[in-house]
């Protein structure tokens, strides 16, 4: 299929589910409305409440917050991922007296943590990242211990034998190999910072997009919630388009990446 | 190179080597027994065996990535402790670093070593040349064919202009002519300046076009080295017309005599699963 092709596909999906969604919310079907306004709303009400939030610019401000938490859930749970997960990959000893531990706080799931952590840090922005920074770091913690301890042995001999010392070996290969690892997970790490963000918001919180779905959904306004859905998808999806690129450009050496640009 | 310091001696001499690995259950695995090698100064010499039987456990054994159970490994006659630092190392398998583009993965032998970067790449540009890939120095290992990762392995380990070579079955995983090409480069390059070279393969003619001496392993485990003989073919040699000398014939032919019984022996045990696969 070509490039056209596809892309009209791909939109005429949309349009066939929002006139059927449109149809089945207004049109009685046997004299019943299948999708009842109370519960479903239709796409031209959520339309116009996204419209109108943009017109009016009160959306700006919730979806700043939103990605300002998402960014520095990402920041602060990468490098923390980063530096535990090389620290217990060069010292398996650390690793094995905490490995109990690491599954144990990985296996919680992360929302029982949100009224800790709005108690502990308030209901700013940083209850929010706190939740998130639980999600990313262990995804990236565990890519970057995965990548350093599966380093090529015939690599890392050839660095020894070419005089690297221990130093240098961490510097030209475990790195190197540690980072590609992370940034192979950082479509999964982004996503996660986000939902972090989210579902903080949702929980508790002043402002951003999980707070606008709260507050629509407290007064029974479908359309808002649907609207708020809409606008956070977009927002994923710009916020993966950006990664995609920056993936582009980081791992070039990769075989995979290279051949993705297509 | 400090000719008048090493000229004459030799550079690699394994004596009694054995070199065993314990196995899981405790067991122990007994890969090379006595082995004894060695390689004088600015000689070529081919390891032959079949496969399973610790010719690469040798090399490792001379690189200083193993050490031997028993027995005394020496280079240029003193005892060798740690890495061998005369050595370099062109492994079997892909040992690019798959992060740096061709230059610098030729470059960083003398990064590390402290040179300035921009010598390095200067140097590094030169061997890229040398082995016949002067445009391919941006390129990224998986960009390149498994003979071009091959060159620049090549170019990799000579840039540090290591007194000794040892060479694992380097083009192995390559196509017969791309081997026949590599071989020829590789005699040329060392016909510059004659390293000592330690090379294993399992290919015997390989071993005669290239060597000066071919070292038969029989089958392992335990495995000894059994016929030593000198190649009397006279350099600069090409690969692809040796192989029709008459020399060459009579010389594969008493060495194939006994590799053969080997080749079967060696066959013979790795199709009934051996306690630990050690090649």
């Amino acid at each position: 299929m070509s490039r056209a092709g596809l892309l009209l596909c791909q939109l005429l999906v949309a349009v066939v589910a929002l006139v059927l969604w449109q149809v089945l919310a207004t049109v009685p079907v046997f004299g019943r409305i299948l999708l009842p306004p109370f519960f479903f709303s239709n796409p031209v009400d959520v339309g116009s409440q996204i419209v109108d939030w943009f017109v009016r610019g009160v959306i700006w401000k919730h979806l700043l917050i939103t990605l300002w938490e998402s960014i520095l859930a990402f920041v602060i749970g990468s490098i923390a991922g980063v530096a535990v997960g090389f620290w217990f990959a060069r010292q398996p000893r650390v690793a094995a007296v905490f490995d109990p531990y690491v599954k144990m706080a990985n296996a919680l799931p992360r929302v029982v943590l949100a009224p800790i952590f709005t108690l502990w840090l308030g209901l700013g922005i940083w209850s929010k990242v706190a939740l998130g920074v639980t999600l990313v770091f262990f995804i990236v913690f565990f890519n970057v211990y995965q990548g350093v301890k599966e380093v090529s042995t015939t690599v890392l001999d050839n660095g020894r034998m070419l005089g690297m010392n221990e130093r240098q070996l961490t510097r030209h290969v475990y790195w190197p190999s540690a980072l590609s690892w992370m940034f192979s997970s950082l479509h999964t790490a982004v996503g996660f910072a986000v939902v972090g963000a989210v579902v903080g918001e949702y929980l508790g919180s002043a402002a951003g997009l999980g707070y606008l779905i709260q507050q629509a959904e407290g007064v029974f306004d479908v359309a808002g919630v649907f609207a708020g859905m809409f606008v956070l998808s977009a927002f994923v999806i710009l916020i993966d388009l950006v990664v995609t690129s920056v993936e582009r450009r980081l791992l070039v050496w990769r075989p995979t990446a290279a051949e993705g640009r297509g | 190179m400090q000719a008048g310091e090493t000229a004459g001696s030799t550079a690699v001499a394994l004596d009694d080597a054995t070199v065993a690995f314990r196995l899981a259950d405790t067991r122990v695995y007994t890969a090379v027994e006595k082995a004894r090698l060695t390689v004088d100064h600015g000689e070529f010499v081919a390891i032959v065996g079949p496969t399973g039987c610790g010719k690469s456990t040798l090399l490792n054994v001379a690189a200083g990535l193993l050490r031997p159970a028993s027995g005394t490994v020496r280079i240029f006659d003193r005892p060798l402790t740690g890495l061998n630092r005369d050595a370099g190392y062109l492994f079997q398998a892909d040992a690019l670093f798959p992060w740096k583009t061709a230059i610098d993965n030729v470059a960083i032998g003398l990064e590390i070593a402290g040179a300035p970067r921009a010598l390095a790449l200067e140097r590094a540009q030169g061997w890229l040349t040398s082995v016949g890939l002067g445009a391919f120095g941006n390129r990224y290992p998986h960009m390149l064919s498994g003979g071009q990762r091959k060159r620049i392995g090549l170019a990799q380990v000579l840039i540090r202009d290591p007194k000794i070579l040892l060479m694992d079955e380097p083009f192995g995983p390559l196509d017969a002519q791309t081997r026949q090409i590599m071989g020829n480069l590789l005699l040329e390059l060392w016909n510059a300046d004659r390293k000592a070279v330690l090379f294993v393969t399992h290919d015997l003619e390989e071993a005669i076009a290239l060597a000066d001496r071919v070292v038969i392993m029989s089958a392992g485990p335990s495995a000894r080295i059994i016929g030593d003989w000198r190649v009397p073919l006279a350099r600069p040699r090409d690969i692809s017309e040796i192989r029709m000398e008459k020399d060459f014939h009579a010389l594969h032919r008493e060495i194939w005599s006994v590799l053969k019984d080997e080749v079967m022996k060696g066959y013979a045990q790795s199709s009934q699963a051996p306690v630990g696969a050690a090649s």
